[in-house]
């Protein structure tokens, strides 16, 4: 799928952030287009997490325009709205006069991406990898695209450090020996079923390094979910994003989901909501939202 | 094939015969204000978007100096907006005149091209290429990779349509009902397929699929346009050759064959014209409703159910209809756009019900 919604070219390079190490290479073989020798940079950026690095490496100046799923930090909701990643209009962010455009991998139609680079504006493509390694070639290959290596070196340094701690802090949970949370995230619920995450979702990764167990890691991608097998599942702690969770109608209207209320964390009324770009943004704040997630899940850690 | 003359109000619904006021409800009065709303339209739609654009970007061909991005009017005037504006006239006509086709075929005034399978067979083609057939559609050359959706809409929507169409001659034969049917079948088959690989589909996978289907026409492009006009050309000519049989048929297929017209042919030839417009027209721009149903009946009443007329008319109005609405959906948002299946429904739908309104009175309280 990914490499249907990437019309490869000359000018787009797509990060394939899979391994670190191979992401890194493809980087650094990639020199910064001329036409940013002149004229001042002016920069487009499709997908929420893509935005919140920028801010992160000091380049919102060069920003001019974002999509609708950069919510945060505040200030990058008052950049001029190219609409939702995969609904862009050429003439739109061309009317930016962009001298960059920065989207995730899930950015379309192909037919604008391919306009948007005949036009010449250079389109770089980053695939979200649903790892900490992902966050950390994301961040380099940002950096180094908006000429700013050293911040970019500079987060990076950050974003271990505070990996460093939350990780440390995690293992010195798991070596006291309690059982691991069972965890059940759901992604969004309709009238009779429940759509929840199996394994490859970045709420799969997340509730792993948090150190819980997600309880349909078996299941790949996003599933429906019969009430039967919410039961069977058994998860200790129900996982929602804050806007999930209100659209359904806070916990209550959560726990009237079919099969939700039988299972122990319904019973419990234990439903933990995070805000969905923080959670599974995979951004700059990742340390701080495993840490979150992590406490919400076990409670004060160390 | 003989085909004999038919008084011109046999309409493919009811005749309507009731005289009206005004220039505007005269066939070529109505044709000449068409075609000038739509000029007007088309000017309009080329001067407003989210670059300003001088006239001087006319005649100026944008300067392409070295490696630099090109954002100036003309660049966006004649590579973006102008494809645009033309391919959203092109696809609207396209989908007026299936409309009207498929409405005359099938005698009834709720036929839409989509259930000759057009619709589901699209759909069901991408659904699986997006899905089931994703690692073999990533092997295809980056450069061709732009065309795989296109060119699999296009092979389902004109497979499903041509199948159907042989699957009801077989089952079926003769019978414009029987084709009906058979296309049910087939449609709930295709829709069935759809919901397996929607089940099957990633989150990503599933949101690329309801962005396909939402419909646009933001991947114009010359290439596109000039292909659609050229089958539009060829289909049009083609449906004016059958405009006398399609008023035959319209009094019922034992009266057509009465007068000479080989209905099964005729059919076959509706089918394959339908097809091939609504193919085009799905592959590169989506699903977008509401034309092919709507633009034929707001013809109708002013060409009085003539096909000779109502068929040129439908292309003009679902123009119309299209260019108006894609204007709107790409404007209202700058720099952002709107779905434009929203828009053809809203400025639409109420022009329907005012039609309607007007109809009713002029036949007594009933349309």
């Amino acid at each position: 799928m990914r490499g249907l919604t990437a019309p490869l070219s000359r000018r787009t390079w797509l990060v394939r952030a899979a391994s670190a190490a191979g992401a890194a290479g493809t980087a650094a073989a990639l020199a910064a287009p001329r036409a940013w020798a002149s004229g001042e940079r002016r920069i487009v950026s499709v997908g929420g997490a893509l935005t919140e690095t920028l801010y992160a490496l000091g380049a919102q100046a060069e920003l001019v325009g974002a999509d609708t799923t950069s919510l945060f930090p505040e200030a990058a909701r008052q950049l001029p709205s190219v609409g939702y990643a995969r609904a862009l209009s050429a003439e739109g962010v061309l009317s930016l006069r962009p001298s960059l455009v920065m989207a995730t991998a899930e950015a379309g139609p192909p037919a604008v991406l391919r306009q948007i680079e005949s036009a010449r504006v250079p389109l770089a493509l980053l695939d979200a990898d649903h790892r900490f390694e992902g966050l950390l070639a994301r961040t380099q290959r940002l950096a180094e695209l908006c000429g700013r290596a050293d911040a970019g070196r500079a987060l990076s340094n950050e974003l271990q450090l505070a990996w460093a701690r939350t990780s440390e802090l995690l293992a010195r949970h798991s070596a006291a020996g309690k059982p691991p949370v069972r965890v059940l995230f759901v992604l969004s619920h309709s009238m009779a079923q429940v759509r929840v995450s199996g394994s490859g979702t970045a709420a799969d990764a997340m509730i792993r390094y948090a150190g819980g167990v997600n309880v349909l890691g078996s299941v790949e991608g996003y599933k429906p979910l019969t009430p039967e097998a919410a039961i069977a599942a058994a998860p200790d702690v129900i996982l929602a994003t804050e806007q999930g969770l209100q659209a359904a109608g806070g916990i209550d209207g959560l726990l009237k989901a079919p099969g939700l209320a039988q299972t122990p964390a319904g019973r419990a009324r234990r439903v933990v909501a995070q805000d969905a770009l923080l959670m599974l943004g995979f951004g700059p704040r990742l340390p701080q939202a495993v840490a979150a997630l992590a406490e919400a899940l076990h409670g004060k850690l160390a | 094939m003989s085909i004999a003359q038919v008084p011109d109000h046999t309409a493919g619904t009811a005749p309507r015969r009731a005289p009206r006021a005004g220039v505007l409800a005269s066939t070529p009065g109505f044709a000449l204000a068409l075609c000038l709303t739509l000029l007007v339209a088309m000017a309009a739609a080329v001067q407003v978007g989210a670059v300003p654009v001088a006239a001087s970007d006319w005649w100026g061909r944008w300067a392409a100096s070295g490696d630099a991005p090109i954002s100036g009017g003309a660049y966006v005037l004649w590579e973006l907006r102008l494809p645009r504006a033309l391919l959203a006239a092109c696809v609207g006509a396209a989908l007026g005149l299936a409309g009207a086709l498929t409405q005359g075929l099938f005698r009834n005034p709720l036929a839409d091209p989509g259930l000759l399978g057009v619709t589901s067979g699209a759909v069901c083609m991408v659904a699986l290429v997006l899905t089931v057939f994703a690692a073999s559609a990533a092997a295809v050359p980056p450069a061709w990779r732009l065309w795989v959706l296109p060119g699999s809409a296009f092979m389902g929507a004109l497979g499903v349509c041509l199948a159907l169409e042989r699957l009801a001659r077989w089952l079926t034969p003769g019978s414009v009902a029987g084709l009906l049917l058979t296309g049910l079948a087939l449609n709930a088959l295709a829709m069935a397929v759809v919901g397996l690989c929607t089940y099957l589909a990633t989150d990503e996978q599933l949101r690329s699929l309801t962005f396909w289907t939402l419909g646009s026409i933001a991947g114009a492009s010359w290439a596109v346009v000039a292909v659609l006009a050229v089958a539009l050309a060829v289909a049009l000519w083609q449906s004016r050759q059958l405009a006398h049989a399609l008023n035959a048929l319209a009094l019922g297929e034992a009266a057509a064959s009465h007068v000479g017209v080989d209905v099964s042919r005729l059919r076959a030839r509706l089918v394959l014209i339908v097809a091939v417009l609504c193919a085009l027209a799905v592959a590169w721009c989506g699903l977008i409703g509401f034309i092919g149903l709507m633009a034929p009946h707001l013809v109708r009443g002013i060409a009085q159910g003539d096909q000779r007329r109502v068929l040129p008319l439908a292309m003009g109005v679902g123009a119309l209809l299209l260019l108006v609405a894609d204007t709107i959906a790409r404007t209202v948002a700058i720099p952002a756009e709107v779905p434009v299946g929203i828009f053809t429904a809203l400025i639409g739908a109420p022009m329907f019900l005012l039609m309607l309104r007007g109809m009713a009175r002029q036949q007594g309280g009933h349309a």
